[in-house]
């Protein structure tokens, strides 16, 4: 039986079956009712986190751009989060005709879950996680791109051509930062020979944001694109297609996208945090199991603040810089640190195997890290040269010396038929 | 008990949407019932105990390749079209085919010894390392592995050449 100090989590799980198999139910039972509860536990807990993270964003985007923040409801103003809660649970849900009834409401639901999926195979704690699938990794993936197919339901089911074409922007986007996420995720995968979370923080003796930072980069940047928050938060610009693929919602389904978008963001940090910063582990970690929680929820915190950071400082990027960036910078950058890694993690285990497993992890990181300061080096001079050569392409009219109303240039008139 | 009830109903699920696939009059709802049948199949590979199976079914199948589909019929015209008759006049060679198919692939599962065995009568990693072994192994499968990629790279080289901007000026 674990310590109540130490490892609540564990605690609270034991005593649950021991209290279950002391009724004389059969373990099997036991097994499947805990499952089950574990996890409403956890999809309730993440949805009243949310509830939280709403009034940090909230509070920290004030802060950035020089505002205050909500600050009237509450102490600091946190309970402003609960109030709109309230708010959007008495408001109408508004059905436009012609949608398709199923897919219109399955597509807020569906791009809740494929968030709170990922949330099944996160290490809390050594001993805290839903299930640590031998296959861990690929799950994230997987899961992944459920959410897009939330995406284009919500887009073709709202029967609404703004909302189709944002839909179609941000399957775009999904579909295209998939890529180098994959390839980055590789990297933990190949450093620590697993694809168990667990024990891909486990062999993070050293984190491998040393060993692999272009990887650590590149998995950010992607992972702030697929949570389509700014920079890349094309699919829902007002200025160009209104709302997005989200416009035909109203009430708490279109609350539902946005319970998906801020879970998402902290869930990347999460993730960042366990694949890169050495999830759980820290000093005493080991045998205080809660101090692994703990040492998570800095990391994660830290990561989630840089994430805001960059979503309130940058503005948006064009269609074409967004592709550029995926296609051109960043897969490439990424196969890259992939090809150098494997070669030469191979040859340096082949020679270091003598060396002490202390003095093998530092030594190994060291040749690692420079390894992908070369790729970096090689790869943004590349890119250079090939920036340079190409001539900057004209996106706005000549500026005019006098601002008078005069008539831009229009193409004679398509053969469309009269407007009347 | 419980496993089997379980495995009935997914199994049912999965054909049903099958069946809806083939007989749904709106291309888009097609899409979207094929994506429940790939998706009861991904349930089934976990039933099998084989995660890696489940995983990849529904990364590669639901996340690209479902996407893909949708995208196509989003980009036709006549997504929105109900009218039009679903069958032609080739429809029974179709009908036979399958139904040859079919038969074809229940004789060859029959006589497959391992058609009888229960879920888990191999470790899950032990037939994914021999898996990955002999991807890479020429006496095995590495060089359809091979063929395959490069038949991708073509397919890419291929989109590029046809998306490509070819004088350089407006696309």
């Amino acid at each position: 039986m674990p310590n109540f100090w130490s490892d609540p989590f564990g605690f609270i799980i034991q005593g649950f079956n021991n209290l279950l198999l002391s009724w004389g139910w059969p373990a099997s039972t036991v097994q499947v009712v805990g499952d089950a509860l574990g996890a409403f536990v956890l999809v309730a807990g993440s949805l009243f986190f949310c509830l939280l993270l709403i009034w940090a964003e909230r509070k920290i985007g004030g802060r950035v751009q020089d505002r205050l923040g909500p600050n009237r409801v509450g102490p600091f103003g946190l309970f402003q989060a609960v109030a709109d809660m309230l708010k959007i649970f008495t408001k109408e849900f508004v059905t436009p005709t012609g949608v398709d009834k199923v897919v219109y409401n399955l597509a807020p639901i569906l791009s809740v879950a494929a968030v709170i999926m990922l949330w099944a195979v996160i290490p809390f704690t050594i001993t805290f996680y839903g299930n640590d699938l031998n296959v861990g990794v690929l799950y994230l993936v997987a899961v992944g791109g459920l959410a897009e197919m939330g995406i284009v339901m919500a887009g073709w089911g709202s029967n609404n051509k703004f909302a189709l074409l944002g839909a179609f922007r941000a399957v775009a986007q999904l579909v295209s930062y998939e890529v180098p996420m994959v390839i980055s995720l590789l990297l933990p995968v190949m450093l620590s020979g697993s694809m168990k979370l667990n024990e891909i923080v486990r062999s993070q003796d050293v984190w491998f944001i040393l060993s692999a930072p272009i990887a650590a980069i590149i998995f950010f940047i992607s992972s702030i694109a697929e949570n389509g928050r700014a920079p890349f938060d094309l699919m829902e610009a007002e200025s160009e297609i209104v709302a997005g693929f989200n416009i035909e919602y109203s009430g708490l389904k279109f609350g539902f996208f946005f319970v998906g978008d801020f879970l998402h963001a902290f869930t990347i940090a999460l993730l960042f945090s366990v694949l890169f910063l050495g999830g759980w582990r820290g000093p005493g970690a080991d045998q205080i199991p809660l101090l692994g929680f703990v040492y998570l929820m800095l990391k994660t915190t830290i990561m989630y603040f840089v994430g805001l950071l960059v979503r309130f400082s940058l503005p948006r990027f064009r269609i074409d810089q967004m592709m550029n960036i995926n296609w051109k910078m960043l897969t490439p950058l990424a196969l890259g640190a992939v090809i150098a890694t494997a070669l030469i993690d191979k040859g340096v285990s082949r020679f270091l195997v003598t060396l002490t497993p202390v003095l093998y992890a530092i030594v190994r990181t060291a040749i690692l890290l420079l390894a992908n300061a070369l790729v970096l080096w090689t790869g943004m001079d590349l890119m250079g040269n090939v920036l340079e050569r190409r001539e900057r392409r004209v996106v706005a009219i000549e500026p005019r010396p006098v601002a008078r109303p005069e008539p831009l240039p229009v193409e004679p008139e398509q053969s469309e038929g009269e407007v009347p | 008990m419980i496993l089997q009830l379980f495995f009935i109903v997914i199994a049912a699920v999965t054909l049903i949407s099958a069946i809806f696939v083939v007989t749904a009059k709106r291309l888009m709802h097609a899409a979207l019932w094929l994506v429940l049948a790939l998706f009861g199949v991904a349930v089934l590979f976990a039933f099998l105990e084989a995660s890696f199976y489940a995983v990849v079914q529904v990364l590669v199948y639901i996340g690209a390749i479902a996407i893909l589909i949708i995208f196509a019929v989003m980009l036709t015209r006549r997504m929105m079209d109900e009218k039009g008759a679903q069958l032609n006049k080739g429809w029974w060679v179709a009908a036979v085919a399958a139904a040859a198919l079919f038969a074809g692939l229940l004789a060859a599962l029959g006589a497959w010894a391992g058609f009888q065995e229960g879920p888990g009568a191999a470790p899950d990693t032990a037939v994914l390392t021999q898996f990955g072994i002999d991807l890479v192994d020429p006496s095995k499968v590495a060089i359809p592995f091979e063929v395959a990629s490069i038949l991708l790279l073509a397919a890419l080289v291929g989109a590029i050449y046809i998306a490509a901007d070819k004088k350089g000026g407006k696309g």
